[in-house]
């Protein structure tokens, strides 16, 4: 077994009486004494602060870079503004998701944020796709990462530098913060408004700290994370998404800009394009949803989905599916056949040998709160 | 109080035995969100899952302590599973069996050993 890395906060969460799990090869806060609930729902009414760390930073440097980077994924890269930030993906040959990041422009180089389980094959991957056209690709190692998130969240970050209310949803800034010259984007991963910040690892302790010191700031860990993501209808890599599912099969054209489309100035050109393009424009035969337990009962990843409640081939599956306390029941996503997608489509779980009613929901199941 | 080694307790009230879970437990699983009770006259065995508690985090088993017969169950539970964590040893319990071999308590532990067992 290989040894778990720490995140620059591990003395921090243990002395916030934190539970430590392993977590894509990281020792990871869970949940604090708070507990997953009432972390979620303290998340949604003030402000959470979570511990990203593990989460890959790495910065494109080089003439070059985002035509470079539209290369491997089917996102709008040279087009993207200075001090903005968009969701990508790297897709496979074969029109499959490799991971999915955020892309930011700070002026003279990209920064990209990956998922801790990815990060080491993304490098690889763009290492090998960027360097031969002279863009560099540096890992950021000597920056923690972490996210403040919640309606209350502009007011306590404004608290530390005034500039943090001038921001809108996707913008990215160099913000000064307890001291230290931090990367800031307004976005996350909740539905909720918040920040983003990337931040030395020396200075990341003393940072956290004076978040927390805000009466409105509670210490999230990843269980509510998952939870507030879910009800959010984000996926997550690896199980929302992998290389088994292409990014119009997992609803997520929305994410590939007219540039890059059929007849865009920037048609294609990356890897898959071929079924990518053919599926936005045909569609394809199952689809990512938001899925809604009729009764109490979770229904977890991998419960599989049926169109009757006896007899009959599976259908779907669901990939990611538990509670939502800010529905106060159960919530799910997962696939289904297209022409079952329509919201209000009445399908079953089979949980414990018995097929339970779940309902296609729109997604998000709670409503999104960005500052736009 | 009796304890078993998967964290339950029994109580003898009268003819019955009444069964929850312990705060060890309840802490262990985090909030509770689901429950599914036995039918009242199913008859169990020891061992046989009996009832499905969910948190956040997962499923898990129940499972009878004792062979018997569920005489009663807590449905109040289903409607508000959040009462398991406030007051597991209390309002939370979750069924009373009509134990069919009363001897079988004796095998399982007393509050001091189950504290042992959970390294209190």
């Amino acid at each position: 077994m290989t040894e778990l890395g720490r995140v620059p906060l591990h003395d921090l969460h243990l002395e916030l009486g934190a539970k430590m799990v392993p977590f894509a090869g990281y020792e990871m806060p869970v949940q604090y004494p708070l507990g997953v609930m009432k972390e979620h729902l303290h998340c949604r009414a003030r402000a959470g602060l979570f511990d990203v760390s593990h989460m890959g930073q790495v910065i494109l440097r080089g003439e070059d870079a985002a035509a470079a980077l539209e290369r491997l994924v089917p996102q709008d890269v040279t087009g993207l503004g200075e001090g903005r930030q968009r969701y990508a993906f790297f897709t496979s040959d074969a029109g499959g998701l490799l991971d999915d990041l955020m892309v930011a422009n700070r002026g003279d180089h990209l920064l990209l944020v990956v998922n801790a389980a990815c990060k080491e094959a993304d490098i690889a991957h763009m290492r090998d796709a960027l360097e031969p056209a002279g863009v560099s690709v540096e890992p950021v190692e000597d920056r923690a990462l972490l996210a403040l998130q919640g309606p209350e969240a502009e007011a306590v970050l404004a608290g530390l530098n005034e500039a943090a209310r001038d921001m809108r949803f996707m913008d990215v800034a160099d913000m000064e913060l307890a001291g230290a010259p931090c990367w800031v984007s307004r976005s996350g991963y909740t539905g909720e408004d918040g920040f983003e910040i990337s931040v030395p690892v020396a200075a990341a302790e003393p940072l956290a700290r004076a978040l927390l010191e805000h009466e409105a700031v509670a210490p999230i860990g990843l269980g509510a994370r998952d939870s507030l993501r879910l009800e959010a209808g984000l996926c997550l890599y690896g199980h929302d998404i992998d290389e088994t599912t292409s990014p119009v099969e997992a609803a997520l054209t929305w994410a590939v800009q007219m540039a890059r489309r059929s007849g865009g100035a920037r048609e294609g050109g990356f890897p898959g394009a071929e079924r990518v393009l053919r599926e936005i424009t045909q569609g394809t035969d199952r689809r990512r949803v938001g899925l809604k337990p009729q009764g109490r009962a979770p229904m977890r990843e991998g419960v599989a989905l049926y169109d009757r409640e006896e007899g009959g081939a599976q259908v779907g599956q669901v990939t990611s599916g538990g509670f939502g306390p800010s529905v106060g029941g159960p919530v799910a996503m997962g696939y289904v056949p297209a022409a079952m997608s329509d919201p209000g489509t009445a399908l079953w779980g089979e949980v414990r040998g018995k097929r339970l009613p779940v309902e296609v929901a729109p997604l998000p199941f709670v409503p999104a709160n960005f500052k736009r | 109080m009796k304890y078993t080694e998967e964290h339950e307790w029994l109580r003898v009230e009268d003819d019955v035995v009444v069964v929850g879970i312990t705060e060890y437990a309840a802490e262990q699983l985090g909030d509770v969100v689901f429950v599914e009770l036995p039918e009242v006259g199913q008859t169990v065995s020891k061992d046989d899952e009996c009832v499905v508690i969910e948190s956040v985090k997962a499923a898990s088993d129940i499972l009878a302590p004792i062979d018997g017969e569920v005489t009663e169950v807590n449905e109040a539970l289903v409607e508000d599973p959040g009462k398991v964590n406030e007051d597991p040893t209390g309002d939370a319990w979750f069924f009373k069996l009509k134990a069919a071999d009363p001897s079988q308590m004796d095998e399982l532990m007393d509050e001091a050993a189950y504290n042992d067992f959970i390294g209190d």
